[in-house]
């Protein structure tokens, strides 16, 4: 949200040219500072080591046997022993190492190079393409896999490379649709678009757009198949449907386990081998992902800076009564007066809104008017206790009614929110829950906390569609979010807010993403609950033309202090604050239309205007 | 583009007929058809204004002229030359001439790539080096009132007004004759709109660019556009000098999105609000 | 609703015919000698002839094909070239084991991942981290691994449950439990590790989404607010994962019956395609996509169960 809350104005202000930066992480940072993605990486180089150096290392030849040794314990020759057959263990381990690791890296190679291309290929052109290659892989991934693997044993041969090859093939398609989904998504994006329009070719903007987003989740996806690869090729020898006497971890994995009463040490080295591998693959993978996310987590968490919701509340300091209250009375609804919300825990908390003082009285409307990051968001949901985890009132009080709620415990707060205090947020499609039908979400409530009925409840249902000028209630009870309009799911939303018929109700920005003309009818509609119920209202918007329309009063906030406030005619036509002023000044309802097109005098110098 | 600098007046961008349908999602799917034949034209300098709602196709003419959505029939000129149909190479040509800035400023910039290699991405696509195109950032940057340094820095190290400069420098860099402008201040606060309108205003008046400018904001189209097109359900109702259509609308959907936008004026909204109502109820229009 | 369900199950008829076709046309491709592998190194080229002509080998490869799908169409799944067996009695008398173990682990994970998933993502921190790291232990070992460290400390050091072997539920209700319960532990862990993650993502970015808040803003309690709609909305993309691990434990399977000695599908995958017995290796290939088949439809019912988006007409 600090992004937001920089200077805007460039053309206005004397720190045009500054631009605060921001902390820039690379990847390869955040990834060393994971201790365990830094130790999965030393063990992954240690294990390709010792398969490279294996002839060079290895005290002999791993199929030399001397059955007189059989099972001796380590010796200065032989550092781990041998094993039933008087093989020397460490040699074994080693030769081990170089099937293991090659036989991975064939079957990952086999499946980057299937499922990459197509991938790429179908999620950036769709089409045909796409229909036929996802039929394939579909196929594919009907293939009972283990089936596949022993059969094509039966029929090309017993060797890992065979089988490490097959079963590339059978794990293509995880890239397949890896890279297929992620190209899809960078496809839609507006930069892709832009490319376009700049006339850059396809080819180009796959490698300069495409390429880039794809890589990692591809770098991750092969280091766990890498350690699948490796876990199944292990599991087949061990069954021994591998290779014969070629020298691997799992047949000795084998051997060890057939003679686990006899010398039940050997299972430890080519299952610790094994074990490391493939959980270091595991922790190199995981450790990139946390690094890529917490490196380039803007691309994410961009839009929405707001920290998450919790459903639980999160212990939080006690807020200390404000000293500093404002004189003015205190309004007979709600009363807010010093609010601190601050976000984070004592040393690093950040202070986003700063001793706010409010006032709603019944039937009476205040307008909270601010940009984005102003904090007018911040207080709405401190005043209904449902702020973002990691969001808490330092200081400051809050009365509904007469009563601190501030001091209230989360249970007594709930009892109030819904049916004294009501919220009708933002967005309305997002604010309701997909998976259930509009008349069951909004029966939830009056069955759960007001103890209706099934019948009385639906029966309420209706009347509250009625009541915010749905037609035809009944029917749309039964549908379900995305089966209605914008503007319909924004009535419901208010709907389910009246349902507990409330005095008091916290709307934010409620008809920011509705069209104009719609706009104008959630309007009447607020207005008209006003009238009719005494209702308060707390409305938080940017738009200054909404609080011309419906507000009786407004408070103006900028960086989580309130700056302005007066009644509706007085702060928008005498603004005294300078923001205030600049926000009046900023509205385009008085600027005149612009003068028709006249025809150039001349052209005018095209390379001029570029450069 | 070599081709005869038309004389003053005749039109840079003509639209005829413009059909678009959006196939339907699975195979044998009836497509879904969003423009129902739209007309309308932009002449050198000048900007039009189309205003419409959500839904109502105004983002897809804006699309289909820049050659990113499926044109069903009619016809799309630019400066005479019929673009409907290009060929990809010519497509890419095109860019030198057709540029766009987009609503999206968070979207509309790939968050991995330094500011100044997307602003040297349209001139690579025109075939200029790299260190050519590195070395005409600097000046892009100037005239948008943005720092030097910023070419070095990520979009996300900047905020919403500064992202969409860099969006308009973009599609500055090759010396387009159109841009088309798809809500370009509507993601940004009502400040940060404010300077971000006078730059393209700025712009406009040096280089003699034409605008398409697209937006659901009636205040903002009516500040910046020449002409005002009004389009409603893929169908233009509306089109002429920006005045005649805010004071002399004949169109009824265009009186009722006049008075909807509310303005900041209590006693002047009050009277909107209750001419509003008079006209909802002349034309018997319920909520859904 | 009904006219999906039957699309998809004509569609998985065509894939088993299309795998059915080649997988029949690869086995059929290194054409080792069957009636000399049958008949051993002394016997005449006459009775090797023979042998093969009888078992219908000497015909072209599509004639064979058809031979074999018109049997399968009516039930018959023909006969082992190697040990007589009825292929399909042989499979109904396995099937019982496997499924029985991969529903087990089914549903063994299910609980397990809802219940650790969930809890990572509501308290997040310490819980959370703990859950991640279990998740990566999970999910890095090896399966058979696994199941060799249980077999080593409960069946050989502690003998609480049999090393090997298998006891039918018919025959004795707890005896099929002890049997069972190692080889489900060690497919189990696996799985919760890759299910058990997803959840907690989901549940995760379900929590963030703003019906949440709106949902507490009507006072409702928490606990609701979750199991009911949180925990309704992020089943979805569990519900595929859980799918896409069952379709692999049926691979799972293999290795764990190996060890443990059960009669199932698994065990008897690795007694019969080692040999290229092909009637038997079909039968296991159209028991197993079929299995495949069946899931991913019983999994998309599923999803749209919760999901009215989801749902497909």
């Amino acid at each position: 949200m600090s992004e937001t809350l920089q200077n805007e104005s460039l053309a206005t202000d004397p720190d045009t040219n500054r631009l605060e930066r921001a902390p820039r992480r690379s990847t390869w940072s955040a990834y060393l500072h994971s201790p365990l993605g830094v130790a999965g990486g030393a063990v992954l180089v240690l294990v390709v080591l010792a398969a490279l150096l294996a002839p060079v290392l290895a005290p002999q030849d791993p199929s030399t046997a001397d059955l007189a040794l059989a099972f001796h314990g380590p010796t200065t020759g032989h550092p781990l022993g041998l094993d039933s057959a008087g093989r020397d263990v460490l040699s074994r381990l080693l030769y081990g190492a170089r099937t293991t690791l090659g036989g991975a890296g064939l079957a990952v190679a086999v499946a980057l190079v299937l499922g990459v291309p197509t991938g790429l290929v179908a999620g950036y052109r769709g089409r045909r393409f796409d229909g036929v290659a996802s039929w394939l892989v579909n196929l594919v991934m009907s293939l009972p896999a283990m089936i596949v693997l022993l059969a094509s044993r039966a029929i090309l041969g017993p060797t890992v490379w065979v089988l490490m090859l097959v079963m590339g093939v059978l794990v293509a398609p995880s890239f397949y649709r890896l890279t297929r989904g992620v190209v899809a998504d960078v496809r839609g994006e507006l930069y892709v678009d832009a490319a376009r329009v700049s006339g850059l070719s396809d080819a180009r903007i796959i490698g300069r757009h495409v390429l880039v987003v794809v890589r990692a989740p591809i770098i991750i996806q092969a280091a766990l198949v890498g350690g699948i690869a490796i876990g199944l090729q292990a599991g087949l020898e061990f069954l021994g449907i591998g290779s014969g006497d070629t020298p691997t971890w799992g047949a000795m994995l084998n051997e060890a386990f057939q003679n686990i009463q006899r010398s039940p040490g050997l299972i430890v080295w080519p299952g610790l081998a094994l074990g490391l591998t493939s959980a270091s693959l595991v922790l190199v993978a995981s450790a990139l992902r946390d690094a890529l996310e917490g490196a380039g987590g803007a691309r994410r968490a961009r839009r929405r800076p707001a920290p998450r919701t919790s459903t639980t509340p999160v212990p939080v300091p006690a807020p200390v009564p404000s000293s500093a209250g404002s004189d003015v009375p205190r309004g007979g609804l709600l009363s807010v007066r010093g609010l601190a919300v601050a976000y984070g825990t004592d040393d690093d908390a950040r202070e986003v809104v700063h001793d706010v003082d409010l006032d709603v009285g019944p039937g009476e409307i205040v307008g909270l008017v601010g940009e984005s990051g102003s904090g007018k968001s911040q207080t709405a949901f401190s005043v209904l206790g449902i702020l973002p985890r990691g969001g808490h009132v330092v200081r400051g009080s809050v009365t509904v009614e007469g009563q601190e709620v501030l001091e209230l415990d989360e249970r007594a707060r709930r009892t109030l929110r819904g049916r004294v205090v009501a919220y009708v947020p933002q967005e309305p499609m997002s604010n309701l829950d997909p998976t259930f039908t509009i008349g069951s979400q909004l029966a939830e409530p009056l069955r759960c906390t007001l103890g209706l009925s099934r019948r009385a409840a639906h029966a309420r249902v209706v009347e509250l569609l009625r009541q915010v000028e749905i037609k035809d209630p009944e029917r749309v009870a039964r549908l379900y979010p995305h089966e209605i309009s914008g503007g319909m799911a924004q009535r419901v939303l208010i709907a389910g807010a009246m349902s507990g018929d409330p005095r008091l109700l916290v709307a934010d920005e409620p008809t920011t993403a509705l069209d104009v003309t719609v706009q104008a009818e959630v309007l009447a509609l607020l207005r008209r609950l006003r009238d009719e119920r005494g209702l308060g209202v707390l409305l938080v918007t940017h738009n200054l033309g909404v609080v011309a329309d419906l507000c009786d009063r407004v408070a103006v906030m900028q960086d989580g202090r309130i700056v302005e406030n007066g009644t509706t005619a007085q702060v928008l036509r005498r603004p005294e604050h300078p923001y205030t002023r600049r926000l009046v000044g900023a509205v385009l309802d008085d600027a005149p239309c612009r003068e028709p097109w006249e025809p150039p005098s001349s052209a005018p110098d095209r390379t001029e205007a570029t450069a | 583009m070599s081709t005869a600098s038309n004389a003053p007046g005749t039109p840079l961008l003509e639209v005829h007929d413009l059909h678009v349908t959006f196939p339907g999602k699975g195979w044998r799917a009836a497509g879904r058809e969003v423009l129902h034949g739209v007309d309308l034209d932009v002449r050198p300098g000048e900007t039009l204004g189309l205003v419409g709602e959500s839904g109502s196709g105004k983002t897809t003419i804006g699309r289909a002229v820049l050659g990113l959505a499926p044109i069903a029939s009619g016809r799309v000129l630019l400066a005479g030359e019929d673009i409907t149909d290009t060929g990809r190479r010519r497509r890419r040509a095109l860019a030198r001439d057709l540029q766009v800035v987009f609503q999206d400023p968070y979207t509309s910039l790939n968050p991995s790539l330094l500011v100044g290699d997307t602003l040297a991405e349209p001139l690579l696509g025109q075939g200029v080096t790299p260190r050519d195109a590195r070395a005409r950032v600097a000046g892009l940057l100037d005239r948008v009132g943005l720092p030097r340094d910023a070419a070095t820095r990520l979009p996300r190290e900047f905020s919403g007004g500064q992202r969409q400069r860099v969006a308009i420098a973009r599609a500055l860099a090759v010396g387009p004759r159109l841009v088309v402008c798809d809500e370009p201040v509507s993601a940004l606060d009502l400040t940060t709109q404010e300077t971000v309108l006078e730059l393209l205003l700025e712009i406009q008046r040096d280089s003699g660019v034409s605008y398409l400018f697209i937006s659901h904001d009636l205040a903002v189209v009516r500040y910046l556009s020449h002409r005002v097109a009004v389009i409603h359900d893929g169908r233009i109702v509306e089109n002429g000098p920006t005045r005649d259509v805010v004071e002399h609308a004949r169109d009824p959907y265009t009186r009722r999105l006049l008075l909807s936008a509310p303005v900041a004026d209590p006693d002047e909204q009050r009277i909107r609000r209750e001419r509003l109502a008079a006209v909802r109820g002349a034309s018997g229009d319920v909520a859904a | 609703m009904t006219t999906f369900v039957l699309r998809r199950l004509a569609a998985g008829i065509f894939l088993l015919l299309v795998i059915s076709f080649l997988t029949f046309a690869l086995l059929s491709v290194p054409h080792t000698d069957v009636g000399r592998a049958l008949l051993g190194q002394n016997a005449s080229q006459a009775a090797v002839d023979a042998r093969n002509a009888s078992l219908g080998l000497d015909r072209p490869m599509l004639a064979q094909y058809a031979d074999w799908l018109s049997h399968a169409v009516r039930g018959d799944l023909g006969r082992s070239w190697f040990t007589g067996e009825d292929v399909w009695s042989a499979l109904a008398t396995r099937l019982p084991v496997t499924l029985s173990i991969v529903v087990g682990v089914t549903l063994v994970t299910a609980v397990l991942s809802l219940l650790l998933g969930v809890w990572a993502a509501v308290r997040g921190g310490v819980v959370d981290r703990l859950v991640q790291v279990l998740s990566v232990i999970g999910y890095a070992l090896p399966g058979f691994l696994v199941t060799l460290v249980l077999v080593l400390v409960f069946a050989v050091q502690l003998r609480w449950f049999p090393a090997i072997g298998y006891i039918p539920f018919t025959q004795s209700p707890s005896g099929w439990l002890s049997t069972v319960t190692l080889p489900i532990a060690a497919l189990s862990v696996g799985a919760v590790a890759g299910v058990a993650q997803q959840v907690r993502g989901s549940v995760a970015d379900v929590l963030e989404r703003d019906f949440v808040r709106t949902l507490r803003a009507r006072g409702l309690p928490p606990g609701r607010i979750l199991f009911r709609h949180v925990v309704r909305n992020a089943s979805a993309p569990a519900l595929t994962v859980l799918g896409l691990q069952f379709v692999g434990l049926l691979g799972g399977a293999v290795l764990v019956e190996q060890i443990f000695g059960l009669p199932g599908i698994g065990s008897m995958t690795v007694q019969y395609t080692t040999r290229g017995d092909i009637p038997v290796i079909m039968g296991l290939v159209m028991v197993s996509v079929v299995g495949v088949v069946v899931v991913n439809l019983v999994v998309d019912v599923l999803v749209g169960v919760p999901n009215p988006k989801a749902r497909v007409a």
